[in-house]
């Protein structure tokens, strides 16, 4: 007697992955609330304009420094207090969940798009071209990341775009390398040579055949490399060269609030607390993803 | 061993020419007359241009410029800051030492509590422990570290008054620097309190500094050891009834070791990029806020001097690490 098993379609076979990713992903804790608060943020980012109480940067002449509702002097008008000038932090709060979020995604995108088209050339031709590419992504990496990122900066000027293009710049290598890695460890393999055979040509083998085998190393780094983003933007908002005041950026507004730091905690308080939050919960979520997607760990 | 350095070596050459061609092309991208940028001057006569331009060399072509811009580089000439007139690469030596003073609290820092944290977490896998040190570890991993030494000056020198805010030293202290490094020069000046309040003054720059290091070094730790105790070796050591004591200290440390040493090697690009933002808010006078100054002062030769001294030594740190990891896993050389 013979069984026959009949051939999944592709969807099948993808909603089979998925099914088996979210097992793993689904046993790290952590993960799973790291993904809960990344989507409240996501939700806090897009809902800004109707949940914030205030305009984030209108100023109340008559309520500068007030604290939380909570301590004395504080008024249910502005939950978690206003900074120097008047202007309520929780809408400022909400409205720079916008920024990081948005600057997390624009960083990536670039880094990730340049890299992955860098490592993947460098992977596949190898030989002088690998050498070069190397090369010049090992001039990049020899370089302090913020460092880097502030000079060039300082060369395009201080403000929001240029401070997420540095960043992508610096980043982009990481993405590079490990796209090359993933990509001569393919090449190696027989449905490569199968469809080299087949008469696929070089950008079908790179983009079609081989880059969907890399993609989960890629996934792993693109989720680290959103919560530094987030981080170093931060920074360097807080030195005066990324977003500019007013925007509501978490890290200017921790610049602004610096010289109140001994007078009036909630300024400075709230804004890193938001930092570290979110950071926090896409590393837990990188943490899980890593765990469901490493193969290595996995055991069958 | 010799043919590995060799090597090593000459891998590094090309890096560095890129790091000078950077360095080198910074000016030149930057939006403005590269001349005036360099001289530091504004609205001058096209006679006293003329001047600056060939005083600086940029007279002559992009490629000559560059190989004068390499011999200068190699004759230790890296120019002089407009702002104090003195040359770079006095400026930088002068404050390079209050920066490696920091970093190496710090890294030692790191290393004193990340390492036993992770071995610990390691051999007690699962238990309240290990939960509690690496949500930490995460937690530090996570920190905007500008904020987290902004919180702690609220905490220890506002709320509780231990420590001071800035600065390497009270003002009251006055010796002659000798090394550069203010925990030694207090000590060899003799002054009662001096030791003291540099001290006083490292702590909690040190320990903003260390933070990301040491939550890198008690994961890496934790997951190398864990990597390492599941090797045949070991389960041999404790089948032949080695106390356990051994069996970590002996069999697996030692091996976990070999990927925690790279570790801590490559936490000095980490360290340099938090020294930016550790030395502005503690106004330590090091390179970090050096750079920082200059680049909002728009010192432009200060900039790039100090971007090409700081890329370099990070890259000879990372041969040194390349060199320990080659010393320690003679594994690796033969490749």
């Amino acid at each position: 007697m013979t069984e026959t098993t009949a051939p999944l379609s592709d969807a099948a076979i993808r909603r089979q992955m998925l099914v088996e990713f979210w097992f793993y992903f689904r046993q790290n804790r952590g993960a799973v609330i790291g993904l809960i608060v990344f989507s409240l943020l996501v939700a806090i980012a897009v809902l800004a304009p109707v949940i914030a109480p205030h305009d984030p940067t209108s100023q109340y002449r008559d309520a500068f420094l007030v604290p939380p509702v909570w301590q004395e002097g504080g008024s249910a008008e502005f939950l978690l207090g206003t900074d120097a000038v008047g202007r309520d932090m929780l809408s400022r709060l909400i409205f720079g969940a916008q920024y990081s979020l948005f600057i997390g995604i624009v960083v990536v995108a670039i880094a990730l798009i340049g890299g992955v088209i860098i490592g993947l050339v460098a992977g596949f031709f190898q030989g002088w071209v690998d050498n070069v590419i190397m090369r010049v992504m090992d001039v990049i990496l020899a370089f302090p990341s913020l460092l880097l990122a502030l000079v060039l900066v300082a060369v395009l000027g201080p403000g929001l775009t240029n401070a997420m293009i540095a960043i992508a710049i610096v980043y982009q290598p990481h993405f590079a390398r490990l796209t090359r890695a993933a990509v001569m460890g393919e090449m190696k393999r027989e449905y490569v040579t199968a469809a080299r055979v087949a008469g696929a040509g070089n950008l079908r083998l790179m983009f079609r055949t081989i880059l969907p085998n890399c993609l989960g190393p890629l996934i792993v780094q693109a989720t680290l490399s959103f919560s530094s983003a987030v981080l170093d933007s931060a920074a360097l908002g807080f030195l005066g060269m990324g977003a500019q005041p007013p925007s509501p950026e978490w890290g200017t507004m921790l610049a602004e609030a610096r010289e109140f730091i001994l007078r009036a905690w909630w300024v400075v308080t709230f804004p890193g607390l938001t930092i570290l939050i979110s950071v926090l919960a896409i590393n837990l979520m990188g943490d899980g993803l890593r765990d469901a997607l490493d193969p290595k760990l996995k055991r069958s | 061993m010799i043919r590995f350095i060799l090597a090593k070596l000459l891998y590094l050459v090309p890096t560095f020419l890129g790091i000078t061609i950077i360095a080198f092309g910074f000016v030149r991208i930057l939006p403005g007359d590269p001349v005036l940028l360099m001289a530091g001057e504004r609205g001058v006569s096209p006679e006293r241009h003329a001047e600056l331009s060939a005083q600086l060399g940029y007279d002559k072509s992009l490629v000559l410029q560059y190989f004068d811009f390499l011999g200068r580089l190699m004759h230790g000439d890296l120019g002089n800051s407009l702002v104090t007139k003195k040359p770079v690469l006095t400026e930088f030596l002068a404050l390079f030492p209050a920066t490696v003073e920091l970093g190496l609290f710090a890294i030692i820092l790191a290393t004193v509590i990340g390492v036993p944290v992770g071995v610990l977490a390691a051999i007690k896998r699962g238990s309240w422990f290990d939960q509690i040190s690496m949500t930490t570890a995460l937690v530090g991993f996570s920190m905007p570290i500008f904020w987290w030494g902004l919180l702690l000056i609220i905490l220890f020198s506002g709320i509780l008054g231990w420590t001071p805010v800035s600065g390497r030293i009270s003002l009251m202290f006055f010796f002659p620097n000798v090394t550069g490094f203010m925990l030694i020069d207090s000590l060899l000046s003799g002054q009662k309190g001096a030791f003291g309040s540099a001290v006083s003054h490292l702590i909690l720059p040190s320990v903003v500094l260390a933070t990301i290091p040491l939550a890198v070094i008690a994961r890496q730790t934790r997951s190398a050891m864990l990597e390492v105790m599941g090797e045949d070796y070991v389960r041999t050591a404790r089948a032949k009834g080695m106390p356990p004591f051994r069996v970590i200290g002996i069999h697996a440390l030692r091996n976990a070791m070999i990927p925690v040493v790279t570790t801590i090697g490559l936490q000095i690009g980490v360290l340099m990029a938090g020294a930016i933002l550790t030395e502005t808010i503690f106004s330590w006078p090091g390179i970090g806020k050096w750079m920082i100054d200059s680049i909002s002062r728009r010192d432009y030769p200060v900039v790039q001097s100090g971007l090409l001294l700081i890329a370099g030594l990070v890259m000879l740190v990372n041969l040194a690490v390349d060199l320990t990891y080659g010393l320690i896993n003679p594994r690796i050389r033969a490749t």
